[in-house]
């Protein structure tokens, strides 16, 4: 599944953020870490430690201070406002803690978002509705297309952002907490999905604070006061350090 | 982002919230149909000056009675400060003058046989009118001089007036019983049209003499007998115009024993009269065409007041859709078209409101309307405008939201 080519680098990365004059609040201290392509990585940390910032910065929400981030071979450290989106939406999926869908729109609609804000494959509108649905069939939402969210149930929800996520064929999938308001029961479903993502050869990096979700993951990595603390691997379910 | 998905997106946003689009709709809606209709009528008074121009009839000099402000009336000044009928006689005998004419006005019943018309427009006037309002006659004749002096019961009759009272059968001769009096037909009027807003052919024309004596219409104005508030008089010559206008004005100061630096009457020619009616109309046009703009801005600061609501409300919605991709252009784009879209909305229902308003004041009489296209286009041109103007700082300030922010705002 693990190749040898890398989605993430990150390089001696730190975030300093200037409170006041004097003040100054390191969020990430000189951090490395290189992810591969097919790998499943959890980020785990209390929170305060930098895990957010960390994922921020991973997502291209935010830059770093200093040092260098290489996502799929492109330098985009610094890349200004307009280029970060047009990386978010090509080479990023995002799935968020509280879904993040939005209300007005069908769970179609929301799937295809991400192919409507592309700006490097141009589709027609029955392209993206064809891709859209095949994309929640993968989901197995397949016959809730035309559902609003609230129509839905908290997992359903989930597996429609993770169709999002999935759209436009990104290098890399960012969860941030993608369990943290459902069941246990829908918990598990979403985990399972991820892991079936994982098995077609999806890298996906999950931020949690659940050491029960981290477990998950191929590899744990964990963040403590803006630096890598340690890393486990996870051999069937038993983590071990490395 | 495409432009179908773009106008997806702002009729989303605007559907939304049915009640508060269009409460701000309605503030371009007002403000659009203000200036259409300001314009419009502005447009319909010129034009019916303009028509009272080419009707009146030629060479014409206005002599009017000025206005007397307020306080309390002088009775001895006022003998002395008003237009009476023998004024106008004394007119006609200057040289160069070719006719004098003078009206007094009233509205009564007329009966002929079994037909009875309400409400008919009487004009007692002098034996000139014809030819100074340039209303030929049709059929029979008109007043003569001895007829006015004799105060005969005769009248002469507008040509729809006749028409409804008389069907085919011929009026001359025959008596109409105006109000109480019976009044004998001696000719009809060619047919003539509305004059500055006068329909001629529905009117009943009597000897002014007779409507002092019969038809004053009240003991206050039976008091003033002969008083008359305009005389017209039409010059053979034009180019005797201006001396003319100083003939009348020597004369009347000497008749009502007055100099002529304090004459408390007015000669105007009739380009005078024209470009004091326009000057008025059209000053008092872009005046209320100015009210009309600041409601039309007032109606903008509402779209941008709404815009900035809708932006903090849907902060989260722009992280989202910042986070999958829409650039920083994408989110303007999206607001932008949203406030134009309520501009656009309200300025085309503005459009409809302001073209009825002017075509309902029209059919109804109240003011004469001309819709002019240019106000059409110029009203829903300032409608964008106040859309992209007053909506592009909100849309700026979502386009500036930092994402991260947006995502966790609650």
């Amino acid at each position: 599944m693990k190749s040898d080519k890398s989605i993430i680098e990150l390089r001696e990365l730190c975030k300093v953020y200037q409170m006041g004059e004097d003040i100054s609040v390191t969020a990430l201290d000189h951090v490395n870490l290189e992810i591969h392509e097919g790998e499943f990585v959890s980020i785990m940390g209390p929170s305060g430690s930098g895990k957010s910032t960390l994922m921020n910065i991973v997502g291209c929400l935010d830059h770093p201070t200093s040092g260098q981030y290489v996502l799929d071979g492109q330098d985009v450290g610094n890349l200004d406002r307009v280029q970060k989106a047009l990386i978010r939406n090509n080479k990023i999926g995002f799935v968020f803690q509280s879904y993040n869908l939005l209300a007005r729109a069908t769970a179609l609609h929301n799937v295809i978002l991400p192919m409507i804000y592309s700006r490097y494959k141009k589709t027609s509108w029955a392209e993206r509705e064809q891709h859209g649905r095949e994309t929640l069939e993968t989901v197995g939402l397949g016959k809730r297309i035309h559902h609003l969210p609230k129509e839905l149930s908290g997992g359903q929800q989930q597996r429609v952002a993770i169709a999002r996520a999935l759209i436009n064929d990104p290098v890399l999938i960012l969860a941030d907490e993608p369990t943290g308001n459902l069941d246990t029961k829908s918990g598990e479903e979403i985990l399972d999905l991820l892991h079936a993502l994982h098995k077609k050869g999806r890298t996906i990096v999950m931020v949690t604070h659940n050491p029960e979700t981290a477990v998950h993951a191929d590899r744990v990595v964990h963040v403590r006061d803006g630096r890598i603390a340690k890393e486990d691997t996870n051999h069937n379910g038993v983590l071990s350090v490395v | 982002m495409d432009l179908s998905e773009i106008i997806n997106i702002a009729w989303d946003g605007i559907t939304n919230n049915k009640l508060r689009s269009i409460l701000t709709m309605l503030g371009v809606i007002i403000g659009v149909a203000a200036v259409i209709m300001v314009i419009s009528i502005s447009a319909g008074t010129e034009a019916k000056i303009a028509s009272q121009i080419e009707n009146l009839g030629t060479n014409l000099l206005f002599v009017t009675q000025n206005f007397s402000f307020g306080g309390p009336r002088n009775q001895t000044n006022e003998t002395q400060n008003s237009l009476y009928y023998p004024d106008a006689a004394a007119i006609a005998t200057i040289p160069g003058v070719t006719g004098t004419e003078t009206e007094r006005n009233s509205s009564q019943t007329v009966q002929y046989g079994g037909n009875t018309v309400d409400s008919v427009s009487v004009v007692g006037t002098t034996p000139d009118f014809p030819t100074v309002r340039d209303s030929p006659i049709g059929e029979g004749r008109f007043f003569t001089q001895s007829d006015l002096d004799q105060k005969a019961t005769i009248c002469v009759l507008g040509s729809t007036l006749a028409q409804n009272l008389f069907g085919s059968a011929n009026p001359i001769d025959q008596k109409v019983v105006v109000g109480i009096f019976q009044m004998t037909v001696v000719g009809v009027l060619a047919p003539r049209g509305t004059v500055g807003g006068q329909d001629y052919d529905s009117r009943i024309y009597l000897p002014i003499t007779t409507v002092f004596e019969r038809y004053t219409p009240s003991r206050f104005a039976r008091v003033i007998g002969d008083r008359i508030n305009t005389i017209v008089v039409q010059v053979g010559d034009a180019s005797q115009m201006d001396s003319t206008v100083l003939q009348i004005e020597l004369l009347l100061a000497q008749r009502h024993n007055l100099s002529v630096d304090s004459l408390p009457f007015t000669v105007q020619t009739q380009s005078d009269v024209i470009t004091t009616q326009t000057a008025t109309t059209s000053a008092f046009g872009s005046l209320l065409a100015w009210v009309a703009a600041v409601s039309l801005l007032v109606g903008g600061i509402g779209i941008m007041n709404i815009m900035l609501v809708s932006v903090t409300e849907r902060t989260r919605e722009i992280g989202v859709r910042q986070a999958i991709g829409a650039t920083p252009f994408d989110i303007r784009w999206q607001f932008l078209a949203e406030a134009l879209m309520l501009s656009l909305t309200g300025g085309l229902l503005g459009v409809l409101v302001g073209v009825g308003g002017s075509v309902v004041f029209d059919v109804l009489g109240t003011a004469q309307t001309v819709i002019v296209p240019s106000s059409i286009l110029l009203a829903f041109a300032s409608a964008a405008a106040v859309g992209i103007f007053f909506g592009y700082y909100p849309a700026n300030k979502a386009a500036q939201l930092d994402p991260i922010d947006a995502l966790h705002y609650e």
